[in-house]
């Protein structure tokens, strides 16, 4: 635990009246309660506004599943096949709201399943909170029935977490966790509760408002990234020279290109990027988790950058005489090889995380903040410019697709965005989520919901319901036949609470992202990687009560994806696809990003 | 600087005085493939606050990189790398010589020079305690190896910035 600075009461005891959330407290006109550390965390869930846990009960959670079933009016519970999937879930909702998830498992297994979507959500900076029981202090290091030390285990893969040892720390170590998840860059915060601190009682003292901000954890450096009122006089007065600098930078390019990530999304300045890249007048480009943050209806857009990137993307990288990178990370599936990457260009990066910066790339000049909050302070220093030939130059490098008969993935890809442009549209990971990120065109920030930095197999249909059930509204899945395997279980989920997610699965018998290296770089030498197996696909949906198709043509697509749609109900539309088909263009890791070995 | 370029660093780190606080750091440096030579911790004067003392071998940018990624932990509150020419370095190491009578003369000689201690004698051991920089103890160190050093154990390094140069836990204001 952080050591606290007490709070200091406020006069007129706003802190202790909360008429609307509190029925109960108000009722009984008293100022505090004794309740037990199960039912504090469930107050402090909703005193942050949780609306919906992902989660699944065990020995070690009963007291916290108890006061859930006690207060099911005021919050609500998805129980998952399989904890992974709950985490996944609770990740899912985050980035599709913007919202801190939460998920819930009980001790050792429980929490040892969620390993994996902490470590997802940690890699692409989703606000999440994950609690898990544990064992009674008392029987704490005796290797006790279900004892795992999963506050040691998810140090290396959380933003912060903790173990509650004390019953009368609970309740503002749960308000800090979520303020930490969502705070500077987001990312998962894990609690871990002793079964004795959930029985445990004290004093709940309910808070609103600013109070509900942990005054310590609040002036940490990481956290001062998005400054407001005082804090953002003195941060403007800091920024300011290097302000000037980075307008003396634009001002000077002849062949700028903006490079954008998830940072954008994150923090909400995607109307500022776009104003950006039209006073520099300049092309623009998107990692993977960026996509979406300028439409890609807009002919600026050159595409996403990278291993699986555009032509036109990764050529002007190589071109550009200023490279302007704003909430992104340049991760090594975007850069190829580093050496060689930008190598006329300028650097000019900002991010919000000052480790990021001279990480992978080295910067000419950085500016270290909240992107909406640098770019707010840069626009109204910018004039207008023109690059008209470099604008021209940039998009004629955008590639012609052939048209044939085939039936191939960009038709689905495009058939679906053209019945439905707006969906959003949630991945596994393989060949089917390159060609999602390169085929359909997203158009708006949160659409596409994918796990970029982990590359999870088995994320997508936990993430899938999460959105789903956050958005009430149907959502695309999509996944592989490998990646599909490793979630299934969770179509009794999606069955059960009729969560409107239309899973298309890209069935080519393969893990083909594998295939696809093992064809380029192994000689052809397909070592375990052929899926000649089942199960049925039609038979499990059946089983599961899910509407279901196989097509393997562009109409039987369009007919199947339109039925989905108007059920807005579960549905599974397997398409039969080629084992050979390859994802291209493609740069071979640690390559030029400009030297394709697949066009 | 050694051989493959790299140089050492001393690392003060100001953090929570909390269980865990220790692993977070250490798992911090070893995860992000630093080789810690020392590492020194213990209580200061403000009893919430620890100071992690850590050598570490590097070049400017991954000590950079390193400060970076410390900050991000929510335990730390402050870091500093050391300027060598303006800090004060020491650490406390205590090394038990097998040594006969006939010998103990020149070992005590050595003692004298390096202004160490004898902490413990018996008829075949002498058990010695000397404070000083890495250079000084370990040319102490190879002195008496001639006599057969049978144990050592060090403190780590601890360092002071010196004059009115102070590292406080007030948190850093970006
Ligand atoms: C959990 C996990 N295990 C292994 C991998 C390595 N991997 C990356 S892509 C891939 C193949 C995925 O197969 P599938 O889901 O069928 O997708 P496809 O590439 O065929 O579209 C594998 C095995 C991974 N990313 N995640
Ligand atoms: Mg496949």
């Amino acid at each position: 635990m952080v050591p606290r600075v007490i709070r200091p009461k406020r006069e007129d005891g706003c802190f202790f009246t909360i008429p609307v959330l509190y029925g109960l407290i108000n009722e009984k006109r008293v100022s505090s309660l004794k309740l037990c550390g199960a039912a504090i965390l469930i107050e402090c869930l909703i005193e942050q506004g949780t609306e919906t846990i992902f989660g699944f009960p065990g020995g070690a959670v009963l007291p916290i599943y108890d006061e859930l079933y006690k207060r099911s009016d005021r919050i609500g519970h998805v129980l998952t096949a399989h904890e992974q999937h709950a985490g996944h879930a609770a990740d899912g909702y985050a980035r599709v709201t913007g919202k801190t998830g939460v998920c819930l498992a009980t001790s050792g297994p429980g929490a040892t399943n969620l390993v994996t979507a902490i470590a997802t959500a940690y890699m692409d900076s989703t606000p999440t909170v994950f609690i898990t029981g544990n064992v009674p202090q008392t029987l704490m290091g005796t290797d006790s029935f279900q004892e795992a030390d999963i506050s040691g285990i998810t140090m290396p893969i959380t933003k912060h977490n903790y173990m509650v040892t004390d019953v009368t720390k609970l309740a503002d170590t749960i308000r800090e966790a979520f303020f930490i998840a969502r705070t500077g860059r987001p990312g998962p915060v894990l609690v871990d509760i002793p079964k004795d601190v959930q029985i445990a009682e004290t004093e709940y003292v309910p808070v609103t408002g600013d109070a509900l901000i942990p005054p310590l954890s609040a002036s940490h450096p990481t956290m001062q990234l998005r400054p407001v009122g005082a804090a953002l006089e003195r941060y403007k007065l800091k920024i300011e020279p290097f302000a000037a600098r980075a307008v003396e930078l634009i001002q000077q390019s002849e062949r700028p290109l903006i490079y954008y990530g998830g940072g954008v999304i994150l923090s909400g300045a995607e109307r500022q990027l776009l104003e950006l890249a039209n006073l520099v007048d300049a092309p623009v480009v998107s990692s993977l988790m960026g996509l979406g943050a300028i439409s890609e209806a807009d002919p600026r857009v050159l595409g996403m950058l990278g291993m699986h990137g555009t032509h036109a993307a990764n050529i002007a990288m190589q071109r550009c005489d200023l490279l302007i990178a704003v909430g992104v990370r340049f991760s090594d599936r975007a850069l190829g090889n580093a050496a060689t990457f930008a190598p006329n260009a300028k650097v000019l990066h900002i991010d919000i995380d000052r480790a990021e910066i001279n990480k992978n790339v080295t910067t000419t000049l950085h500016l270290t903040g909240d992107a909406r909050t640098v770019l707010d302070l840069l626009l109204p220093r910018l004039e207008q410019k023109t690059h008209a030939t470099w604008m021209r130059q940039a998009q004629s490098m955008a590639e012609e697709y052939l048209n044939n008969d085939l039936f191939e993935p960009r038709k689905i890809l495009k058939t679906m965005s053209e019945i439905a442009p707006e969906i959003t549209v949630a991945t596994d990971v393989g060949q089917h989520q390159m060609w999602t990120a390169q085929h359909f065109p997203f158009i708006r920030p949160r659409q596409l919901v994918t796990s970029g930095g982990l590359g999870t197999m088995g994320f997508g249909l936990g993430a899938a319901m999460g959105a789903a059930k956050a958005l009430g509204e149907p959502v695309v899945l999509a996944t592989g036949d490998g990646s599909f395997r490793m979630n299934l279980t969770e179509l009794s989920t999606i069955a059960y609470y009729q969560f409107p997610v239309i899973i298309v699965l890209f069935n080519n018998g393969t893990l083909g992202m594998v295939r696809q290296w093992q064809t380029l770089f192994f000689g052809k030498r397909y070592s375990q990687t052929t899926l000649d197996r089942g199960p049925d696909f039609m038979k499990l949906a059946d089983a599961y009560g899910i509407g279901h198709a196989r097509v393997n043509t562009v109409e039987g697509f369009r007919a199947a994806f339109s039925e989905a749609l108007s059920l807005r109900a579960p549905y599974l539309i397997e398409c039969m696809l080629d084992i050979d088909e390859m994802v291209a263009p493609m740069v071979a890791p640690g390559s030029p990003i400009d030297s394709f070995c697949l066009n | 600087m050694n051989k493959n370029g790299q140089n050492r660093y001393t690392v003060g780190v100001l953090v929570s005085n909390e269980p865990g606080v220790l692993s977070r750091v250490s798992g911090l440096f070893s995860r992000r493939g630093f080789n810690i030579e020392s590492l020194a911790v213990g209580p200061t004067q403000d009893q919430s606050v620890s100071r992690i003392t850590i050598v570490v071998l590097g070049n400017d940018s991954s000590i950079e990189q390193l400060v970076q990624q410390l900050y991000k932990l929510i335990v730390v509150r402050k870091v500093r790398v050391y300027d060598p020419a303006n800090t004060v370095e020491r650490q406390l190491v205590m090394i038990k010589v097998a040594a006969t009578a006939a010998e103990r003369e020149g070992l005590m000689r050595i003692v004298e020079i390096f202004k160490a201690k004898v902490v413990d004698v018996t008829r075949e051991s002498l058990s010695l305690t000397i404070t000083g920089d890495a250079d000084k103890v370990s040319a102490m160190i190879e002195l008496l190896e001639d006599y057969g050093i049978t144990e050592i154990v060090r403190t780590g390094t601890v360092a002071l910035q010196r004059g009115n140069q102070i590292m406080n836990s007030e948190l850093f204001d970006l």
